[in-house]
């Protein structure tokens, strides 16, 4: 055997023998190291699998909050022009124009913390430590009145014990909730006796080009 | 060497067939139209410029573009929507398209954090969670997998959302044009969720995108096992970057926030995340002031894209009326068509092919004489369930719910052709 068939040979047996045992059918892939699952595992659930070790107050989480997030959502989460509001709309959500935000519609503390944490600032994603986020958290809690003290600290340990006050507010789907016609034969003919326009586009005309801009916001 | 040099004949003739036109000869009796002396150029007894000379060679285009003739069909944005273009959408021009496949450079965009420039050799995929051991797989390895072909149209949960309170957009582009319907090449999600190997606890999973805002949502692991893919090719060739290059998710018949992009990551486990996208967003509220949270199908519904206010009735006599159909719970069994305003239905013909949670195409075809039209589709799907109006919806959802407003749309089509986005009794 020539040298180079030998270090060929040599080299599969080491392939074999490093070669993990997989669990698939096709052996695709390699095994993930604990460090890399760590660095890139960034989610929170509510009942707290996934909150990393730390905490910040309100007070920090003011200051953090004006530097990194209050030139588009405000000094106090009002939002500017149309970025997204966060603070206040509680006993709106019934109403004609309801605001959702954190504290009148966000069910769980942890969205605000998995959010936060992967994409804000708004381009510059990932750049604020957990400590940072408890506080902007903690802040963001102040602002919606679910704490008071300026002294708050939101830690790992307290977490879950804050509660928001819609979480209660949701319910699974339960569509189809219109009549389902297909049953009884969908009408084909004389289905109204009279037909009226009673909405027309062009009393708004928001379309693009076609002048005015106005409209609620979609996001 | 002169290839494009000009008829010197051409004025001339061009005059005389103005001249001609004037007095009515060049202008089809059915056209509501004048006939510009424009378009009377290459028409017989002319000869066009490219029937005369060369064209441009191989090569001129190594990707290969639209004709000028169409620059404008693209994609619209609407800018008082979003409060910037990184985060923000734009809308299919489905009034100029036709058949069941949105072509790639026009499929509308959604995106949260920008467009992620994505290296495919510095691209990974990682598998976590509740399985037997986490997997990082390269693009490379995704393209060992068994592969297959699907179509499947893509509606965002918000298109239409704008027309809850009223008909507001003119245009169906604006009104419907979030979704689109490509034909995916892909890996089942099935077979690389097996090779981390699940353990018994798993009942969802968080698939994580790699763009800036870190797209995360919550997918039962029911339908991650029954019909998801692993998507690296749309219509045959990569993923365009707006659309997740180089690996997307795709949920068949489910709405487009769970379809993400630029997939960096899958975790595995027992209970829902309540992501960003799953609370404060894509959750429908209702006249009461509760929510509906995990509303994923997309409902069975269809548009009336030609004519539309972008696509006015140009022609009196005979006319095609064109649209699609669609349902996230199966195939589209049949559209009706109504041409007063949902008084009188007649059947729609139904033409392509009809797959499972796709885009099918319908048409129409109608004598138009000049009278005000009020035109309607209704759609309904392989479960019998048939395309509610949109004061049914209202009637049991009230009129901020945003997202899944599949109701019946109507056009006015007035005496000129121009057509209107209205609302009937």
């Amino acid at each position: 055997m020539s040298k180079l068939a030998r270090s060929i040979a040599f080299a599969g047996v080491l392939a074999l023998a490093a070669g993990p045992v997989f669990a698939g059918t096709y052996s695709l892939g390699r095994e993930a190291a604990p460090v890399e699952v760590s660095a890139w595992d960034i989610d929170v659930r509510p009942d707290g699998q996934g909150l990393p070790e730390g905490g910040g107050t309100v007070a920090d989480g003011e200051i953090l909050f004006q530097e990194r997030c209050a030139a588009c959502h405000g000094d106090f989460g009002e939002g500017l022009d149309r970025w997204p509001v966060l603070a206040g709309g509680q006993g709106t959500l019934a109403g004609e124009n309801p605001v959702k935000t954190i504290g009148s519609y966000w069910p769980h503390l942890s969205t605000v913390f998995d959010y936060v944490r992967r994409a804000m600032p708004f381009g510059d994603a990932q750049s604020l430590v957990p400590n940072e986020v408890y506080a902007i958290t903690a802040y963001l809690l102040y602002l919606n009145d679910v704490v008071e003290d300026e002294d708050f600290e939101l830690n790992k340990a307290n977490f879950t014990s804050i509660k928001l006050e819609n979480e209660g507010g949701f319910m699974a789907d339960d569509r189809p909730d219109t009549p389902n016609l297909a049953k009884s034969a969908p009408c084909m003919t004389d289905c109204k006796p009279e037909v009226v326009i009673t909405k027309r586009a062009r009393v708004l005309d928001v379309t693009p080009d076609g002048g005015d801009e106005g409209g609620p916001a979609i996001d | 060497m002169s290839a494009t040099k000009k008829n010197p004949v051409r004025t001339t003739r061009r005059q005389f067939l103005s001249a001609a036109a004037g007095g009515g000869a060049a202008v089809t009796a059915q056209s509501i139209l004048p006939v510009s002396a424009a378009e009377i150029e290459g028409l017989p007894p002319e000869v066009a410029d490219w029937s005369r000379y060369l064209g441009e060679g191989v090569d001129a285009y190594p990707y290969g573009q639209p004709s000028k003739f169409e620059s404008h069909v693209v994609r619209r944005n609407v800018p008082w929507l979003t409060a910037s273009v990184e985060s923000s959408i734009n809308f299919t021009p489905l009034h100029e398209l036709d058949g069941i496949i949105t072509p790639n450079g026009l499929c509308f965009e959604r995106h949260h954090a920008g467009v992620a420039e994505v290296d495919p050799a510095e691209h990974r995929l990682m598998i976590n969670g509740l399985v037997e051991k986490p997997l990082i797989f390269t693009m490379a390895d995704i393209l060992r997998f068994p592969r297959t072909n699907k179509v499947f149209f893509l509606e965002c949960a918000a298109n239409s959302g704008m027309e809850w309170r009223g008909a507001q957009l003119n245009g169906c582009q604006f009104t419907h044009g979030m979704v689109h319907c490509v034909m995916y090449t892909g890996v089942p999600l099935k077979l690389v969720l097996q090779e981390a190997g699940l353990k018994t606890n798993a009942k969802w999973i968080m698939p994580e995108g790699a763009d800036a805002a870190g797209m995360n949502r919550s997918v039962p692991l029911d339908k991650a096992l029954d019909d998801c893919l692993l998507a690296f090719k749309m219509n045959g060739e990569a993923l365009r970057p707006e659309q997740g290059y180089p690996l997307r998710l795709v949920v068949p018949g489910w709405e487009g926030n769970m379809w993400v992009k630029w997939l960096r990551r899958i975790e595995v486990g027992d209970q829902p995340w309540h992501t960003r996208e799953e609370t404060s967003k894509y959750t429908d509220l209702l006249e009461d002031g509760r929510s509906r949270r995990f509303t994923w199908a997309m409902d069975c519904k269809s548009v009336i894209t030609n004519p539309s206010p972008q696509a006015p009735l140009l022609h009196k006599g005979h006319n095609v009326l064109s649209g699609m159909a669609w349902s996230g719970r199966g195939t589209v069994e049949r559209v009706d068509v109504s041409l007063d305003g949902g008084r009188n239905w007649r059947h729609a013909r139904i033409d392509g092919p009809s797959f499972d949670k796709a885009v099918h195409r319908f048409y129409f075809e109608f004598d138009w004489q000049g009278e005000p039209l009020l035109l309607q589709s209704r759609a309904i799907d392989s479960t019998g369930y048939v395309q509610p109006t949109k004061d049914e919806l209202r009637a049991v959802r009230g009129t901020n719910s945003i997202y899944h407003n599949n109701g019946v749309q109507t056009w006015h089509v007035r005496a000129g052709g121009e057509v209107e986005n209205v609302e009937v009794s």
